[in-house]
């Protein structure tokens, strides 16, 4: 996609110098001297891990820096003229017009109090450069492009009527409708689902390609980078590492940097990756449930009045990790929930070496609670700002054994040992660790009641990659040493198939198929198995358009979760459904033997092709 | 939406109801009763008997206390037992200058003062928010008979206008009239309730200015006064409407100060008679009042604020 004849350069960033203004009064350097250039129709990719100064460098392009930075030194030139020595008055014509802001989230991103359609358009009426019926015109042509689901009454909604993806897709319409020369993507995919994802990047393609427009990319997923991007520009702690076309980064790159970041990308899931783990040998798993239902809400007949999870059967052997995976609103969260006993269910039983327990928390023993404990998704949520390490920390140590003094600090200090922190963390605030180490932290923290099983709701979802494969080793190394068992709920697949020993993969809360890790990702497959196998996306050129060339992922696509209450809850994303049957009676409970159970329609025959 | 507000007129009512239970037994387990008190020391039991029959006061607390609910919702307060005149008379004397006096303020110390709160959240940090901040955070801490002081220090004996307290009739004044014969308790109730209102809406509006969709709307080269008036504002009304309602309810109830300090009569001077002539139906029939004021006002806000909600208004 070299597009050398047009070498007209939309923007440029010359020895671009950014610092952090701290409350002294001294300067801080987070752009240290950074030097690109992104031309017409071009899409360039700003990599790194979070710190590197990618969001930072692509706000330039804004003449924007956030709160506490400034520009210092060196020109962000758009068009020729130099944003950083404007003021914001004059830069207000310039934004939105000439260049255009896509934040990560939308759901953030848009005002809730304000209609879609004034919000896409508020841009280019304010500038004066449409009229409101043409930027009306300008943003239903868009709606339409980006395959949004009534696009003509879209725009008449709030933004909490519409879904996530949508949303995302909407934020494009707005970034677009003012015909900008330059659009600045900060993660725009990274908070997505893999199918959403796909279908995401696909509109986003199309459009950017459609409006003639360039644009900076930011983002740490060197694979999504290989779908979208022309040039690839390698960032860390605020310097150029590396840059050039996107063929040469990902199959020949030589920096040290780029190769641990591309090492650093989970395989793809194949078979066979779940490590061995020793069999303990005990007769009854850690944590069982069986025939478990839960939802939410209490209907009249005592029963919940939305539904989650039905007839959902796991057990957790003791030194294993069960990987539950599925789209958000599948009732991952859900599960775990109930295994921590925060959740009731409404039918069933769990049971914990092998004897029944409350299903309410607060009808368990404190040995009980002690030996199944929940990790949360945000550290930063989870950890009390005004609490030290030693006291987050402490406060569980001696809650459950009972310990105190020197004998509490050096379980601490034991504690900080086994997430490989050193020991004068233990003095430190929440906010003076990075991401990583917090939930390092939050790890230990469970681990400090000595527990049989933990549950990890998408540990490594706000991680980068390099941060989150790192966390993923130091799970592998807890679990070989202590023994103890994990339940590790994640919507990306590769991560789970790296570190899981079985797999339990949910739609709309049912088991749509489960089973030791090498045979749920090998054939045969459930449909919606083999849907998000292949919505991970490949590290090589060229695969998002393979992928959305295949009829099963586009069908599979189409829609969000739906919980029904009749049939398959996947028929209508299915490719293979069955009409008359799929809709209409509850898919049978396959066993293909070795504890693969694949819930559907079709014959394991049937189920077999490829993937 | 339509669930949201019964379920709040409902929490309403229970609270007046709670409230009612709360001012009628509490007057109840005070020594003495309506009868010993109109009767004074030195009735003879015999009379004192005969006078409580009359008043009901003979029957079980509970009966008593229906009755007097029921009197209460048809509007009959009872008659005071210091002067044996109906509450309602006395009320209606009183009820006047307090509302006009809170109704002045409000309309001109609420504008003002949300005008000045959200001017400060636009220009953080300038001069201007710091000089604000340090006045309002003075007003805050100043008693009000302290502001009420200054202001007749510096309006009466430095410029010469006006009188120290508040004097002459009230009968056929008009609007304007009226605001000059009330100039200086109005001017003291703004400041009062100006310095509450002004640190919250600025509060409210700063707090909206740092969430991602007004920085979008910067970077989609939103001029400020639109991105505070069309994107912020409506997102801080929540807040705003909470503080000033409470504020209003102030006004019609608090003011206890403002009134004896300028010597006119309004309702919070009232309840203070009743207290010192232990005139319990006095105390009971007003306290109710003040608590319907409180649980209407709020019972308002909590709308208003819902009605801003776009996700309350239009459900999934």
């Amino acid at each position: 996609m070299a597009r050398k004849h047009d070498d007209d350069v939309i923007f440029e960033a010359r020895d671009l110098k950014i610092h952090a203004v701290r409350d002294d009064g001294s300067e801080l350097p987070i752009v240290k001297g950074v030097d690109f250039k992104v031309r017409r129709g071009e899409v360039v990719a700003l990599i790194g891990e979070s710190g590197s100064g990618k969001t930072t460098i692509s706000l330039s392009a804004l003449g924007y820096c956030k709160p506490g930075l400034k520009f210092a030194g060196g020109e962000a030139r758009l068009l020729g003229q130099d944003l950083t020595k404007m003021s914001t008055e004059e830069l207000r014509p310039v934004r939105g017009e000439r260049v255009a802001y896509l934040a990560q989230s939308a759901a953030a991103t848009f005002n809730p109090s304000i209609l879609i359609n004034e919000q896409v358009t508020e841009a280019p009426i304010l500038h004066g450069s449409k009229t409101k019926e043409e930027a009306d015109a300008k943003a239903l042509s868009l709606y339409h492009a980006l395959e949004l689901p009534n696009p003509d009454t879209i725009g008449q909604r709030y933004p909490h009527q519409v879904s996530g993806g949508q949303l995302q897709r909407l934020m494009a319409a707005m970034a677009l409708c003012g015909d900008p020369d330059l659009l600045v993507l900060d993660e725009p995919t990274t908070a997505l689902d893999v199918t959403t994802q796909i279908e995401v990047l696909k509109a986003f393609k199309e459009v950017i390609k459609k409006e003639g427009a360039a644009a900076i990319y930011v983002t740490h997923d060197l694979a999504v980078v290989a779908q979208v991007a022309d040039h690839i520009v390698v960032l860390y702690n605020g310097e150029i590492k590396e840059a050039g076309p996107v063929e040469t980064i990902i199959n020949k790159s030589e920096h040290p940097y780029t190769k641990r970041l591309m090492g650093a990308i989970k395989p793809l899931p194949e078979a066979g990756l779940g490590e061995d783990t020793e069999d303990l040998g005990r007769e009854s798993p850690a944590l069982e449930v069986k025939a478990l239902d839960a939802g939410y809400g209490k209907g009249a007949d005592g029963k919940p009045t939305t539904m989650v999870l039905r007839d959902v059967n796991v057990a957790i052997e003791r030194g294993k990790t069960v990987g539950v995976i599925g789209e958000s609103g599948c009732g991952k969260s859900t599960l775990a929930r109930v295994f921590a006993g925060l959740l009731p269910p409404s039918a069933g039983d769990i049971s914990l070496d092998g004897d029944l327990i409350a299903p309410d928390l607060r009808n368990r023993s404190r040995e009980e609670l002690r030996k199944v404990q929940f990790v949360y998704q945000m550290a930063d949520t989870a950890l009390n700002p005004r609490h030290r390490i030693k006291d987050i920390l402490g406060r569980p140590v001696e809650f459950y054994s009972g310990l105190t003094g020197a004998a509490k600090m050096e379980r601490v200090y034991e504690l900080l040992d086994m997430v490989e922190l050193p020991k004068p963390f233990a003095e430190r605030l929440p906010h003076e660790l990075s991401g990583g180490q917090k939930q390092r932290i939050n790890l230990a923290r469970a681990l400090a009641a000595n527990p049989e099983v933990v549950l990890c709701d998408e540990v490594t979802s706000a991680l980068d990659t390099i941060v989150g494969a790192n966390v993923i080793e130091l799970l592998k190394s807890l679990r070989r040493d202590t023994g103890v068992s994990f339940v590790f709920i994640s919507h990306d697949l590769s991560t789970v198939a790296s570190f899981a020993d079985e797999i339990v993969v949910l739609y709309a809360g049912r088991v749509a198929e489960q089973g030791p890790t090498d045979k749920v990702l090998s054939p045969p497959y459930h449909p919606y198995t083999r849907l998000l196998i292949s919505s991970v996306p490949e590290m090589r050129t060229g695969w998002l358009e393979e992928t959305i060339a295949d009829k099963a992922t586009l069908t599979g696509m189409a829609s969000g979760v739906e919980l029904t209450d009749t049939g398959c809850p996947f028929f209508a994303r299915c490719p293979m459904a069955i009409e008359g049957t799929c809709d209409k009676i509850e898919p049978p409970r396959r066993n293909d033997g070795a504890k693969h159970i694949i819930e559907c329609h079709r014959e394991i025959d049937e189920l077999m092709g490829g993937g | 939406m339509t669930t949201l507000i019964l379920k709040r007129l409902g929490i309403g009512l229970v609270t007046v109801l709670a409230v009612s239970l709360i001012i009628f037994f509490g007057t109840k387990i005070l020594p003495g009763d309506a009868a010993q008190i109109r009767l004074g020391q030195s009735a003879t039991p015999e009379n004192v008997a005969a006078f409580r029959a009359r008043l009901g006061l003979d029957q079980p607390y509970i009966v008593q206390y229906l009755v007097w609910l029921k009197n209460f919702m048809s509007g009959d307060l009872g008659a005071s037992l210091a002067s044996d005149v109906p509450i309602t008379n006395l009320i209606a004397d009183r009820y006047q200058n307090t509302v006009f006096v809170s109704f002045a303020t409000a309309i001109i110390g609420v504008p003002i003062s949300l005008a000045l709160g959200i001017l400060a959240a636009m220009y953080p940090g300038t001069l201007y928010d710091r000089t604000l901040t340090l006045v309002s955070v003075s007003l805050v801490a100043a008693p009000e008979f302290f502001t009420a002081t200054l202001l007749v220090l510096l309006f009466v004996f430095a410029l010469g206008v006006g009188n120290a307290i508040v004097v002459g009739s009230t009968e056929g004044k008009g609007f304007f009239e009226l605001i000059a014969h009330f100039a200086l308790p109005i001017t003291t109730l703004c400041f009062v309730i100006a310095s509450q209102l002004i640190r919250m809406s600025r509060a409210a509006v700063l707090n909206v200015m740092s969430s991602p969709y007004i920085e979008m709307a910067i970077l989609k080269g939103v001029p400020r006064g639109r991105i505070i008036f069309r994107h912020a504002l409506l997102n801080a009304i929540g807040p705003i409407v909470n503080v000033v309602a409470l504020n209003l309810a102030y006004l019609v109830t608090g003011v206890i100060v403002v009134e004896v300090y300028f010597g006119y009569n309004g309702l919070a001077t009232l309840i203070v008679q009743g207290v010192q002539t232990r005139d319990y139906i006095l105390i009971q029939g007003l306290g109710m009042i003040f608590c319907l004021t409180y649980v209407i006002l709020m019972l308002i806000a909590d709308i208003a604020a819902y009605a801003s909600n776009a996700r309350l208004r239009h459900p999934k």
